[in-house]
């Protein structure tokens, strides 16, 4: 099997899981319930990918700790999130010179 | 319009910054399991998601069968379906079918969080500007991978791992502080994603994601349902 049916498999089905639910649902989900629930999906699927992944996200737990920290201080005082996002890294690579 | 899209391409510009140096290391990846520096583009510009492609370059270089990687796609990838239908209720009126389809390719935990942060609805434009600058970033860091992956310093790239969840923190963190359901919602996610890790381990990380994601905003819009006055200011 060449490696283009391999890929063009995996981009279909991508799209596909991404498009349905985006197109076909063009009305205002009325139940209470399930508004409240799509809100707070957002919130939920950032926290559970990034708890506990961020601990090891640089390859070592001290300057992920570090950089982790950082943008927990800078996201608290509402810095924009390239701040944040940048600043973290740049944390833990001068924590990396370090240890 | 054109405003709109300039300012979903500055509000992706940290996006774009995370994929290039994510997708470097996809690059990296690909290439070390045996696919040309074309291919490994290919895969990126039309995937478009981190998780997933690694997921397929193993199946491709394990010489898999198609119904393997249709399943383990499904499985990684079903939580876009899950913020492709959050997204559906933010869409202003003129998404229409046509930019439906288009901006389906560009739902990514990223953008998908960044659009929904947004106060208001989102317009075409603004999701375009996003995507264009972050899909570049992506290919372009995986095409820099794939064929120069020794240039970068490795503490310039393993530090560059951070920034993604350092954005993400960035979008969760504010409205943690200011509710009190919100902040239920994530640590309520988290607690169950540290579960997950570390004694569910069976589970893989892309249904773990999912189990933790519906129970926790399930668990919080019975608690707290969102009032219309809420709902109004977002």
């Amino acid at each position: 099997m060449t490696v283009a049916v391999y890929i063009i498999v995996m981009a279909g089905v991508t799209y596909l899981i991404r498009m349905i639910p985006f197109t076909f649902f063009t009305k205002k989900i009325e139940s209470k319930y399930v508004r409240s629930f799509l809100r707070y999906i957002p919130y939920a699927v950032l926290s559970a990918m990034t708890i506990p992944a961020i601990f090891t996200s640089t390859g070592n737990v001290m300057t992920s700790v570090v950089g982790t920290i950082v943008a927990v201080v800078l996201a608290f005082f509402d810095q924009p999130l390239i701040v944040v996002a940048l600043s973290a890294s740049l944390a833990a690579f001068l924590t990396g010179l370090i240890v | 319009m054109g405003s709109a899209f300039f300012r979903g391409m500055n509000h992706g510009i940290p996006i774009g910054l995370g994929y290039l140096s994510v997708s470097f290391g996809f690059g990296i990846f690909a290439v070390k399991n045996g696919l040309s520096v074309f291919q490994a583009s290919a895969i990126s510009a039309s995937n478009l998601t981190s998780a997933g492609q690694i997921a397929g370059v193993e199946v491709i270089a394990a010489a898999g069968t198609l119904l393997e990687m249709i399943l383990v796609q499904l499985v990684i990838n079903i939580r876009y379906s899950l913020m492709a239908l959050s997204l559906s209720q933010k869409l202003d009126k003129s998404f229409t079918a046509p930019h439906r389809l288009a901006a389906s390719y560009g739902i990514t935990d990223e953008i998908f969080a960044v659009c929904s942060a947004q106060p208001g609805m989102i317009v075409p434009a603004y999701m375009y500007g996003m995507i264009l600058i972050s899909a570049v970033g992506w290919v372009l860091g995986t095409v820099l991978g794939a064929s120069a992956g020794e240039i970068l310093p490795n503490s310039v790239s393993s530090a560059m791992g951070i920034v993604l969840y350092g954005m993400f923190l960035a979008i969760i963190i504010p409205p943690s502080r200011k509710k009190k359901s919100v902040l239920f919602v994530t640590v309520i996610s988290a607690l169950m994603s540290l579960l997950f890790r570390y004694v569910l381990t069976m589970v893989s990380g892309g249904f773990a994601v999912i189990i933790c994601a519906v129970l926790a905003a399930g668990i919080g819009a019975w608690l707290f349902p969102v009032s219309d006055e809420e709902e109004a200011e977002q």
